[in-house]
């Protein structure tokens, strides 16, 4: 073993904030999920990437506790969240984004991005949101899905800031956005990283992903294929493609 | 035909009408809010709306505790008792197809019925009337307790809307019916939720049934004459829509009561003659289309 894998392995051991290990899940009786395991570090981002259909989504819902049908284990710093309800999974400092958005058509723009409560502290103030999002403050009075897609995406993002969560497991916020819009989530992504929270991210987008994210975790099958730094994404793009099929 | 209507008769019918409308908005509320967050149409509505009444006329006989004490006491005793039964019963239910929660609220309607009735036998029992009298107002005799119920119906309905609609609590609820999965990736305890919404639906029915001892007699089957035409109300005001619920509820009241004046032979058929042309027209409700098909 060379010194730069032990050093790389040393660093896994100190700053995993979230490990999965030999996760696996079931839709009823089927099963999506075939023994995942993968680090996510403190500050780091990392982009869960593969086909449609591999387990992206799923393994995000099972962190989430959303899927409740799950074994093997998922700790965040020491503590044991298979088995535990969503709310008390959310309230250990893990915030979702999922990939319809789930905007409330219910709610106004201020009540949807106002609805998360704050957890604990450390979150970002109305104010603040509203300053980072002034979009949202012009519109803070219209129905909550009258929004464009992008500014709903933002919408979503937004109102899961404010919950002093450290951890967010975001499910592709650039589909279906026009490139303008995905730039600007690319942008707000990098912004959150220097902010010091530690972001998970399903993509499908490839060139989005290479932007945004520090590692990539290859989904294959509900499996783990393959665990990839920037660096390598960069330079063995061809390998890339084969996973994805494209 | 309509020769003989006197102003007596046409407002003593409406008001009546007012006052089963007050019931109706009422009970209906309670449902269409418990059918929101919990998709269970709540069969048991009735039993637990009589069984606030019944728990006043206890209250009164054995402890005499006075009608205003019942007032609160009921509907929070009954809540209890049915948030007890929504952890022990509905809970177990809540994957299933939401036919087993309709069968099983339905079956919970019977015991309870049949258990009062055992007991207490099945004729009405008077509670008396806590506010007597009245005044004249020239064109027709107006009861108090009759205005008490009316405006009492309406505050609580209106202060009901306001609170689901123009509070953070009503955004949680709101929330949760369109999407409870994501409302509890945020941190909120859904199932915690679920226990107080439909205490808080039954409570509403309790207290109807407290508001009802005084008009109606205290009777086991006072529960399942009314729902009757509660449910129709559900079903022409948009099933879960609370808006609707409430309107739907005054308005065919009062409907009844004018087709008792001006055509007595239709008055029990009319609710469901509107049910009919309302599901004619919008199958899912007069005043749905806010998060339909949202699941």
């Amino acid at each position: 073993m060379n010194s730069r894998v032990v050093a790389a392995e040393d660093s896994r051991l100190a700053s995993a904030m979230l490990s999965i290990e030999n996760l696996s899940a079931w839709y009823a009786e089927s099963r999506v999920l075939h023994g995942m395991s993968f680090d996510v570090r403190e500050g780091e981002v990392l982009t869960l990437i593969g086909r449609n259909g591999a387990g992206k989504t799923t393994t995000l819902r099972s962190i989430m506790g959303v899927v409740r049908k799950r074994t093997g284990s998922i700790r965040l710093g020491a503590e044991e969240l298979i088995g535990k309800r969503t709310y008390e999974i959310a309230r250990k400092g893990i915030a979702y984004c999922p990939e319809e958005r789930a905007i409330f058509a219910s709610l106004s723009v201020r009540e949807n991005l106002l609805l998360p409560p704050v957890l604990r502290s450390g979150g970002m103030s109305n104010e603040g949101l509203f300053k980072a999002f002034p979009n949202l403050q012009a519109r803070a009075a219209s129905q909550g899905t009258k929004l464009s897609g992008g500014e709903q995406q933002m919408l979503a993002i937004a109102r899961i800031l404010r919950t002093g969560s450290r951890l967010l497991l975001l499910d592709e916020p650039s589909e279906g956005l026009a490139p303008v819009v995905v730039k600007e989530i690319g942008e707000l992504i990098l912004r959150l990283k220097q902010q010091g929270f530690t972001i998970v991210l399903v993509e499908q987008n490839l060139r989005f992903a290479k932007k945004v994210a520090d590692r990539h975790v290859v989904v294959e099958n509900g499996k783990v294929a393959d665990v990839l730094t920037a660096a390598d994404l960069e330079s063995g793009m061809d390998r890339v493609q084969s996973y994805l099929g494209v | 035909m309509f020769e003989n209507i006197t102003s007596q008769l046409l407002f003593g019918q409406i008001l009546l009408g007012l006052i089963n409308g007050s019931f109706y908005a009422m009970l209906s509320m309670g449902l269409a809010i418990i059918f929101g967050l919990m998709n269970v149409v709540n069969f048991a509505h009735g039993a637990q709306y009589m069984l606030g009444a019944f728990v006043a006329w206890l209250l009164l006989t054995f402890l005499g505790v006075p009608y205003w004490g019942a007032l609160v006491i009921a509907p929070i005793a009954v809540a209890l008792l049915g948030m007890l039964m929504e952890r022990l019963l509905l809970r177990r239910l809540q994957n299933l197809d939401h036919l087993y929660g309709l069968l099983a609220t339905y079956a919970v309607s019977l015991i309870v019925e049949g258990l009062i009735r055992q007991r207490y036998g099945s004729t009405g029992i008077p509670y008396d009337n806590p506010m007597p009298g009245g005044m004249n107002l020239g064109f027709m005799f107006l009861p108090y307790y009759r205005v008490w119920v009316v405006v009492f119906s309406l505050v609580t309905c209106i202060g009901t809307w306001l609170l689901i609609e123009h509070t953070k609590l009503g955004a949680y609820l709101r929330a949760a019916n369109e999407n409870p999965n994501i409302v509890e990736a945020f941190g909120i305890n859904v199932p915690k939720m679920v226990t107080l919404t439909y205490g808080f639906g039954v409570g509403l029915a309790a207290l109807s049934g407290v508001l009802a001892a005084p008009i109606y007699q205290v009777s086991p089957s006072m529960g399942s004459n009314v729902m009757i035409v509660v449910f129709a109300v559900v079903v022409i005001g948009g099933m879960g829509s609370i808006v609707g619920a409430m309107a739907t509820g005054y308005m065919l009241g009062i409907v009844e009561g004018l087709t008792k004046v001006l055509y007595p032979e239709a008055a029990s058929v009319v609710i469901f003659l509107f049910m009919i042309v309302a599901l004619f027209m919008r199958p899912s409700g007069i005043f749905s289309g806010r998060s339909e098909g949202a699941r």
